[in-house]
């Protein structure tokens, strides 16, 4: 760092913004890291199944494993909106 | 006892087989009987860097396929008796190492009173990196101060605590080290490149060794002599300086500190 840098501006720290960025994605990575690969697409297939009956937002299915002592425990949480409106489609009509 | 040490990474280009020529050599020099095995069926290179690829006859593959005896695959090292390289096969591909047959040679090794196997793995995740990590019973990953290297060596930290044999078998698991290499202690002083510290503290596990990014190492390749017996590189020694740690010596680090700049250097920039 000479005198003329102090006129220049100065690049940031791009050590530090790696270091950040790591221990982020490092993380989340460990975090997913061993959850069970199913997950996404159990979500996606119970998503479908309950909006034939309930109206439910796209978002409002939360569900992740958690490890309890020796076991593991899978948790569901679905956000039911205000008034169970009935879904549009599909009536029950018997056979065609 | 037999000792098994895989040296892997994750990412390519990070200096695996450099680290795995050079603790093969620093081990063997300290009077311990050592195997140097290159786990990279198809890209073989653990030949070129240890100066013996014109001495190959047999390799890996055949002494797994039951094509050779272990020993006439064997190339003692021209330098240090106590020295063996395996090489690995340059025409199959990784899927002719199947985990027996793994296991049958590092056996052998073992019964032959060998101190030490190395496994110098290929870069990836595939199946010839996860048979040289499968039974290891410490691990050496080598990892260079820059965002993919770290990434990628997260990733083959959780596969060491969880697809290795001793994982599965409960045995305490692998023992693990870092080992920086390409270290640019001036680029650090500087906030261009993540120090010590950073990688350490990302990836949760303690420091072997930092090797300093030096010319040496190249010219090292060059000649096929593994940089660790250029005692006037700086590499050279940091890899020494490893070499012991392994051993359980307590060395301070070296090379890490930026090189100081004159007052005129201050002034004027470099």
């Amino acid at each position: 760092m000479g005198l003329f840098d102090l006129f220049r501006s100065r690049p940031k720290n791009t050590a530090s913004v790696a270091a950040e960025r790591l221990r982020i994605i490092v993380m989340q990575e460990r975090a997913a890291n061993g959850r069970p690969d199913y997950l996404p697409m159990l979500r996606r297939e119970l998503l479908e199944v309950i909006r034939k009956y309930v109206n439910v937002d796209p978002d409002a299915i939360d569900i992740h494993v958690t490890h309890e002592g020796e076991g593991e425990v899978l948790e569901l949480s679905v956000a039911l909106p205000e008034k169970h409106t009935a879904a549009p489609a599909t009536p029950a009509t018997g056979e065609t | 006892m037999t000792e098994i040490i895989v040296v892997t990474s994750g990412k390519g280009g990070v200096g695996k087989t450099t680290t795995s020529a050079s603790l093969a050599v620093g081990l063997a020099r300290r009077g311990k009987k050592v195997a140097v095995i290159d786990f990279d069926v198809g890209l073989r290179n653990l030949d070129l860097i240890m100066g013996c690829e014109r001495r190959v006859v047999y390799d890996f593959v055949n002494v797994i396929q039951g094509e050779c005896t272990l020993k006439q695959a064997l190339i003692k090292d021209k330098r240090i008796e106590t020295l063996h390289v395996l090489a690995a096969s340059q025409t199959r591909d990784k899927e002719a190492l199947s985990k027996e047959g793994v296991e049958r040679v590092l056996n052998e090794l073992t019964e032959d009173g060998f101190d030490y196997v190395i496994c110098d793995s290929p870069a990836g995740i595939e199946k010839g990196a996860s048979l040289a990590m499968y039974f290891a019973d410490r691990a050496i990953v080598v990892v260079n101060p820059e965002v993919s290297s770290v990434r990628d060596s997260d990733r083959i930290l959780g596969l060491l605590a969880s697809k290795t044999r001793r994982a599965e078998q409960g045995a305490g698991g692998v023992e693990q080290h870092l080992l920086l290499t390409r270290y640019n202690p001036d680029r650090v002083a500087n906030g261009d490149m993540m120090g010590i510290a950073d990688v350490k503290d990302i990836l949760g596990i303690e420091v072997l060794g930092v090797i300093p990014e030096s010319p040496g190492v190249l010219t090292a390749s060059n000649a096929g002599v593994p940089v660790i017996l250029d005692d006037t590189s700086d590499a050279g020694q940091a890899y020494a300086d490893a070499v012991a740690r392994l051993s359980g010596e307590e060395r301070p680090m070296r090379f890490i500190d930026a090189t100081k700049k004159g007052f005129l250097a201050r002034i004027f920039g470099s």
